[in-house]
C-alpha cells in the first residue's frame, strides 16, 4: 500500500491489493491492463490520479488501481467527479461508467459535463448490455437484442454515445475496442493529455450476456472491411487491402471503391473542425451485417478541440479568496450595520 | 405642500385614549401590488425602527405568481415587520397594523388584523376597477364591513402626485414615489427618523440625483403629512402605539435574513477550518435564495456551483469533500429526497458533508413556499439501509448562523454527513443580529491526514477481519501502512485526501471491510460496520450541549418543540406561567443524536405537550426513544402557530377550558 509514488512508474506499481473480480474473458481486464500502462508514461505520481466510477461491473475499475479511487453509486460518478474537479484542479480525474450507469441514470450530468468541459476524462465501456444486473437491455442495445428483460429482443432505439457526447458540445470525442490494446492505449493516452472533457466510448465484449457483439469491429478476420481507423489530416481508407474509401456526398458519407474514385475524392479527416458536423456524421456510421454497401464504424479520435476547462472558467468568474484570508470582521460589516450601547440611542452606522 | 384635507368623517371606529399605548411589540403588515415596492418599505422601515432601538423581525410573504395582473389577488405582496423590544423579536398571533395599499391588498390580509387593530388604506386606490379585481361587490371602505377596526383612509396616491408635481414626472414615475410617501407616514407614526432612508438612497442613487431628490420629496411629504394637524388629529381620534426600547446586549448589530445567516455562516466554517468552501445546488425556490446570496457573497466564499439537478449537487459536494474541502448542498422539499441516495453515499464512505434542507408543505411540490416541518423524520431515516446521520435544526433567522457553524464544526469533526433543517419561512425572514466577536467564534478542526496511521502486525491490523491485507503478498510485517477505515477512540476514520503521496486509497458505496476499506461481503463484518456507524453518530451526543428549559425545571406541563416554533412556544409558556400555571418550554435544536438529558428533562413533567407543524414526527420519535408519552399539537396549515392555540391547548390539558380552536 505504502509502495513509493516516486517516478518513473511501471504499470505493475499500480495494481492495487485487490483482487480482481471480472469474469473470465471480460474486456474490462484489456482496458485495466492498458490504462495501467498509460499512467505509467504521464510523468504524474500515483496520488494525483482519481478514478471515479458508479455502479456496473466497470464500476469495480478504481478497486484495482493503486491511485485514489471512489466508486460512487450509480450514475453519479461524473457529478462527484465534477466535485472533486473543483475541488482539486490539479488533479488527473478519470471517470470509468458504462453503457448502463452513464447513459440510463448518469445521462444528464454526462450532458452537464461535457457541455461546461470539466477537466475530466470520461471513459464509457459500451458492451450494449446491463451486465451486473445480470443482462438486461441497456440504453445502448441494438435493436432485436434478447435479453431477460426484452426475451423477444429489444425494440427501443439506441443511443449513440459518441453522438450523445458530440450533441453535449465535448471537445474530445473518440472510441476504441477492448482488444486492439494498441488503438486502445494510444486512445486512452490522448484522452489522458487532452485539456478539458474527454469522452471515449471502448467496444467491449460481455462474453457472458452479450458474446460477440462487436464481433465485426474486433475481430482480425474481419474487422479491417467493418471499421475506418480515422486519424487527423489524412483520407478515410479502410478494407484489408486498403481498397475503399469514405467520401462525402451532399450531405451524406458514401463507402467507394478506391479503384473508381480518385484518392482525392477521398474524405480527410479534421479532427480539429470547430463546428462538429463531420464528427457529427463519423459517429452515425453504421456497420450493418450481411449488407455489402454497409458504412464501416469510425475508431479513432473523432473531435479534439480546445476550449477553456471548467475549472479555468471558475477561477476567472469567482475570486473566492483563500479561506485562510477572509477577514471576518470586515465580511460581517458588509452592508448596514449599527450599535446598541447601554441606556444610549443608537448611532446609525451607514457604510 | 398643498395637503389635503382629512375629514372627520373619514376616520371611524372606536373611541380611543389620546395618549400613545405602550407596547413591548407591535406587528405591522404592509401590502399592496407586487409594483408598490413594498418590500423596499418594510425593509426601511425596520432598519429605522432598529437604529430607534428597537429589535426587528421581518417576513416577506411573495404573492404566488411571478408576474400576477395588477390590482389582483394573487398578485397581492405583503410584508410583515415587528418591532419588539425583547432580544429575540417574535411576530403575535394577529397584525396590530395593517398598510392597504389597494383593495386586494386589504382582502387577503385583513383577516389577520386583530379587532381593533390601526388599518391604514390608500383611498385613491379604492376605484371600481381595483375593488372589483379584489372581488369586492360593495366598497369596504364605505359599508361597515371595517367596523371592528379603526381605520384611517389616507389619499396616499393623489398627496404624492402633488408633492412630486415640481418634479414634472410621468405619472408611473411619479406614483413608483408612493410607497416613500407612506413610509414617511409611517416613520411618523411609529416615532422612525426617515433620516436612515434618506441616506440610503441618497447612496443608491447617487449617479442619479434628480430620482434620488424625488424619492426625498416623497419621504419628506409622508413625514409631514403624519404631522399635519389633520393626520395628528385623525391619530389622535384613533390612538397610536409607542414601542418599548429593546433590552439587549451592547454591541455591533445588523439585520440578516434566515438565508443570510447561513451564507455568512458557511464562509465563517470555511474560514475558521481552514477548507474552502465548495457550495453545490440546484435552484428550487426557497433553497435557491441561499445560492443567490453566496453568488453575491464571490469574493468571500470559495467555488459556487450551479449543478445541473440535485442529485449533481449533492455528487459534486461528496466529490468537493472527497477532495479535502468543506461540501456543501442545499434542498428544498422534495429536493431532499432526491439528495437521498448520495447522502448514503457519505454515510458510508464517511466523508464530511453538510445539507441545508428548507421544509416546505408537501407532499411532492405541495405548497413550495409555505413552511412545515414534514421532513424531520425523512431526514433521519428516509435512506435505504441503517444510515445514520446527524440531524439538526434552525429555529430563526439569526439562529441559522450559529447552528450552520456548528453543522459544519460536527460534519468536519466526525467525518459525517449533517442535515440540517429549516423552513420556507425562516429562510426568508429576517431578524436583529449581533455580530460576533471573532475571538468568540468556535474552533473548527479538520486536520487532514498526511501520513501512515497503521503498522502490520500491530493489534486490530492483522486480525481475521482485516483478511484482504492480512493476506496481501506486498506488505511486510511492521510496515507502516494508511488504513482508511482505522479509527480514533470516537470512532472517527481518517480524512486523507487525493494529492497526498502514500496514503492513496479507495472508497465506495459497497460495504466494506473494517480499516481497510476493501469491498466485503463478509456477514460479520457488515454488522460491525452498521454498528460503528450507528455507535459513531449516537457518541456525538456527548459533544453536543445539554437540553435547555425555560421555566420550572419540573412541574405539570412541558412544551416541546424544534425548529421554527421557538417564539410562539415560548410565549405561550411565558403567558401561562405569569398566569400561575406551571408550565415550561424546551427547544430541540439537535434532532439526532438528541441531547443525552433529553429523557431525564421529559420525565420530570406531568404531561409532555409536542407541538410542530407537521402529524406528529417529533412525537413519534420521542416516543419510541424513550418510552415517554406524549401529547401531540399539530398544525398542517402552512401557516406558523399561534400563541393562542397553544395556551388553549394547555388551558384544556390543565383542565380549565375544553374549547381548542387550531
Amino acid at each position: 500500500m505504502l509502495a513509493s509514488s516516486s517516478l518513473p512508474l511501471l504499470p505493475k506499481d499500480l495494481a492495487s491489493d485487490c483482487e480482481v473480480r471480472w469474469c473470465p474473458g471480460c474486456g474490462d481486464f484489456s482496458i485495466l491492463a492498458q490504462m495501467k500502462k498509460v499512467l505509467s508514461v504521464l510523468g504524474l505520481p500515483r496520488e494525483r490520479m482519481v478514478f471515479v466510477s458508479g455502479l456496473g461491473c466497470a464500476g469495480r475499475f478504481p478497486y484495482y488501481l493503486n491511485t485514489y479511487g471512489f466508486q460512487t453509486i450509480h450514475g453519479r460518478a461524473v457529478a462527484v467527479a465534477t466535485g472533486l474537479k473543483l475541488a482539486r484542479p490539479e488533479l488527473l480525474v478519470w471517470v470509468i461508467t458504462g453503457d448502463g450507469d452513464g447513459l440510463s441514470a448518469g445521462g444528464n450530468h454526462l450532458l452537464h459535463a461535457m457541455r461546461r468541459n470539466v477537466d475530466i476524462k470520461v471513459i464509457l465501456i459500451n458492451n450494449e448490455v446491463l451486465g451486473r444486473s445480470k443482462g438486461q437491455s441497456s440504453p445502448t442495445s441494438r435493436v432485436g437484442t434478447r435479453t431477460k428483460s426484452n426475451p423477444l429482443g429489444t425494440f427501443d432505439t439506441p443511443l449513440r454515445p459518441l453522438s450523445v457526447a458530440l450533441a453535449a458540445e465535448a471537445t474530445f470525442v473518440a472510441r476504441t475496442v477492448d482488444v486492439d490494446i494498441d488503438h486502445l492505449g494510444e486512445t486512452l493516452l490522448r484522452a489522458a493529455r487532452h485539456r478539458g472533457a474527454a469522452f471515449v466510448e471502448i467496444y467491449q465484449n460481455c462474453n457472458v450476456f452479450n458474446p460477440d457483439v462487436f464481433a465485426y469491429a474486433s475481430d482480425k478476420a474481419v474487422k479491417f472491411d467493418n471499421v475506418v481507423y480515422v486519424e487527423h489530416g489524412k483520407p478515410m481508407i479502410f478494407g484489408k487491402d486498403r481498397d475503399r474509401g469514405v467520401r462525402l456526398n451532399g450531405l451524406t458519407l458514401e463507402v467507394v471503391s478506391r479503384s473508381q474514385v480518385a484518392s482525392s475524392e477521398l474524405l480527410l479527416h479534421d479532427e480539429t473542425l470547430a463546428e462538429p458536423i463531420l464528427a457529427h456524421l463519423l459517429a452515425r456510421m453504421t456497420y450493418q451485417p450481411d449488407d455489402p454497401t454497409s458504412m464501416p464504424e469510425v475508431m479513432g479520435v473523432l473531435r479534439a478541440v480546445e476550449r477553456p476547462p471548467h475549472h479555468d472558467q471558475v477561477e476567472a468568474h469567482q475570486t473566492g479568496c483563500d479561506p485562510s484570508e477572509v477577514d471576518l470582521a470586515a465580511f460581517y460589516a458588509t452592508g448596514e450595520t449599527w450599535t446598541y450601547e447601554e441606556n444610549e440611542p443608537p448611532g446609525n452606522q451607514l457604510p | 405642500m398643498a395637503e389635503r384635507p382629512l375629514l372627520r368623517e373619514q376616520t371611524t371606529g372606536p373611541q380611543q385614549t389620546t395618549s400613545p399605548e405602550m407596547r413591548s411589540s407591535l406587528t405591522i403588515r404592509l401590502a399592496g401590488d407586487a409594483g408598490d415596492s413594498i418590500q423596499l418599505m418594510g425593509q426601511r422601515l425596520a432598519h429605522s425602527a432598529a437604529l430607534q432601538g428597537h429589535t426587528i423581525y421581518t417576513l416577506p410573504d411573495f404573492p404566488s405568481e411571478i408576474r400576477a395582473p395588477v390590482g389582483s389577488l394573487p398578485g397581492v405582496f405583503g410584508y410583515l415587520i415587528v418591532i419588539d423590544s425583547d432580544a429575540a423579536p417574535i411576530p403575535g398571533d394577529g397584525t396590530d397594523v395593517l398598510l392597504a395599499m389597494n383593495p386586494a391588498a386589504l382582502k387577503v390580509h385583513l383577516a389577520e388584523l386583530m379587532p381593533g387593530g390601526l388599518l391604514l388604506v390608500d383611498r385613491d386606490a379604492f376605484t371600481i376597477d381595483n375593488l372589483l379585481s379584489a372581488g369586492y361587490l360593495s366598497d369596504p371602505l364605505n359599508d361597515a364591513s371595517l367596523a371592528d377596526y379603526r381605520v384611517c383612509k389616507v389619499a396616499i396616491t393623489s398627496t404624492s402626485r402633488e408633492a412630486l408635481e415640481p418634479f414634472k414626472l410621468f405619472r408611473a414615475e411619479a406614483d413608483r414615489c408612493k410607497s416613500l410617501f407612506a413610509l414617511g407616514l409611517l416613520c411618523r407614526l411609529f416615532d422612525c427618523s426617515p433620516q436612515p432612508t434618506m441616506g440610503w438612497l441618497s447612496a443608491k442613487f447617487a449617479k442619479k440625483p434628480e430620482v434620488f431628490q424625488a424619492n426625498q420629496r416623497a419621504i419628506e411629504a409622508g413625514y409631514r403629512y403624519g404631522d399635519s394637524s389633520e393626520m395628528v388629529s385623525a391619530i389622535a381620534l384613533l390612538g397610536r402605539y409607542r414601542i418599548a426600547r429593546a433590552r439587549v446586549v451592547p454591541g455591533r448589530y445588523r439585520q440578516v435574513s434566515g438565508h443570510e445567516a447561513i451564507a455568512l455562516a458557511l464562509i465563517t466554517a470555511a474560514t475558521r477550518s481552514r477548507r474552502r468552501l465548495v457550495y453545490a445546488a440546484h435552484p428550487l425556490p426557497t433553497a435557491g435564495e441561499l445560492l443567490h446570496r453566496l453568488a453575491e457573497l464571490q469574493r468571500w466564499a470559495g467555488c459556487i456551483f450551479q449543478a445541473e439537478d440535485e442529485a449533481a449537487a449533492v455528487g459534486a459536494a461528496v466529490g468537493a469533500a472527497f477532495g479535502g474541502c468543506l461540501g456543501v448542498t442545499a434542498s428544498s422539499g422534495n429536493g431532499l429526497v432526491r439528495k437521498s441516495d448520495a447522502i448514503g453515499l457519505a454515510v458510508i464512505t464517511e466523508l464530511p458533508l453538510v445539507v441545508v434542507a428548507v421544509q416546505h408543505a408537501g407532499p411532492s411540490v405541495g405548497l413550495s413556499t409555505k413552511p412545515e416541518q414534514s421532513d424531520l423524520l425523512l431526514s433521519l431515516f428516509g435512506r435505504n439501509g441503517e444510515c445514520p446521520t446527524v440531524v439538526m435544526a434552525v429555529s430563526s433567522p439569526a439562529d441559522g448562523f450559529t447552528m450552520t457553524l456548528e453543522a459544519c464544526r460536527i460534519a468536519l469533526k466526525y467525518m459525517t454527513p449533517v442535515i440540517l433543517l429549516t423552513d420556507a419561512s425562516l429562510i426568508h425572514a429576517a431578524e436583529t443580529w449581533r455580530i460576533p466577536e471573532i475571538s468568540t467564534l468556535p474552533r473548527l478542526d479538520a486536520p487532514l491526514t498526511t501520513g501512515p496511521n497503521s503498522s502490520v502486525g500491530e493489534q486490530g491490523v492483522s486480525t481475521p477481519r482485516s483478511s484482504s491485507l492480512t493476506f496481501s503478498p506486498t506488505i511486510a510485517q511492521g510496515e507502516s501502512v494508511f488504513l482508511p477505515y482505522r479509527r480514533d477512540q470516537r470512532l472517527v476514520r481518517s480524512w486523507a485526501v487525493p494529492g497526498t503521496p502514500g496514503l492513496e486509497h479507495r472508497l465506495g458505496g459497497l460495504e466494506k471491510e473494517d480499516e481497510t476499506g476493501h469491498v466485503s461481503y463478509d456477514p460479520r463484518n457488515h454488522e460491525r460496520m452498521v454498528g460503528l456507524r450507528a455507535t459513531k453518530i449516537a457518541r456525538i451526543a456527548d459533544d453536543l450541549p445539554p437540553l435547555e428549559v425555560n421555566g420550572p425545571t419540573q412541574g405539570d406541563v412541558l412544551l416541546v418543540g424544534w425548529g421554527g416554533t421557538i417564539g410562539p412556544l415560548r410565549l405561550a409558556a411565558d403567558r401561562l406561567r405569569s398566569r400561575g400555571f406551571s408550565v415550561a418550554h424546551a427547544h430541540l435544536r439537535y434532532l439526532n443524536p438528541l441531547p443525552t438529558n433529553t429523557p431525564d428533562v421529559l420525565r420530570r413533567y406531568r404531561t409532555v405537550l409536542v407541538a410542530e407543524l407537521n402529524q406528529g414526527q417529533l412525537a413519534w420519535l420521542l416516543r419510541g426513544a424513550f418510552l415517554i408519552d406524549c401529547i401531540s399539537f399539530i398544525k398542517m396549515q402552512g401557516k406558523p402557530l399561534s400563541i393562542r392555540e397553544i395556551e388553549q391547548q394547555v388551558e384544556q390539558l390543565l383542565g380549565l377550558s375544553t374549547q381548542v380552536t387550531g
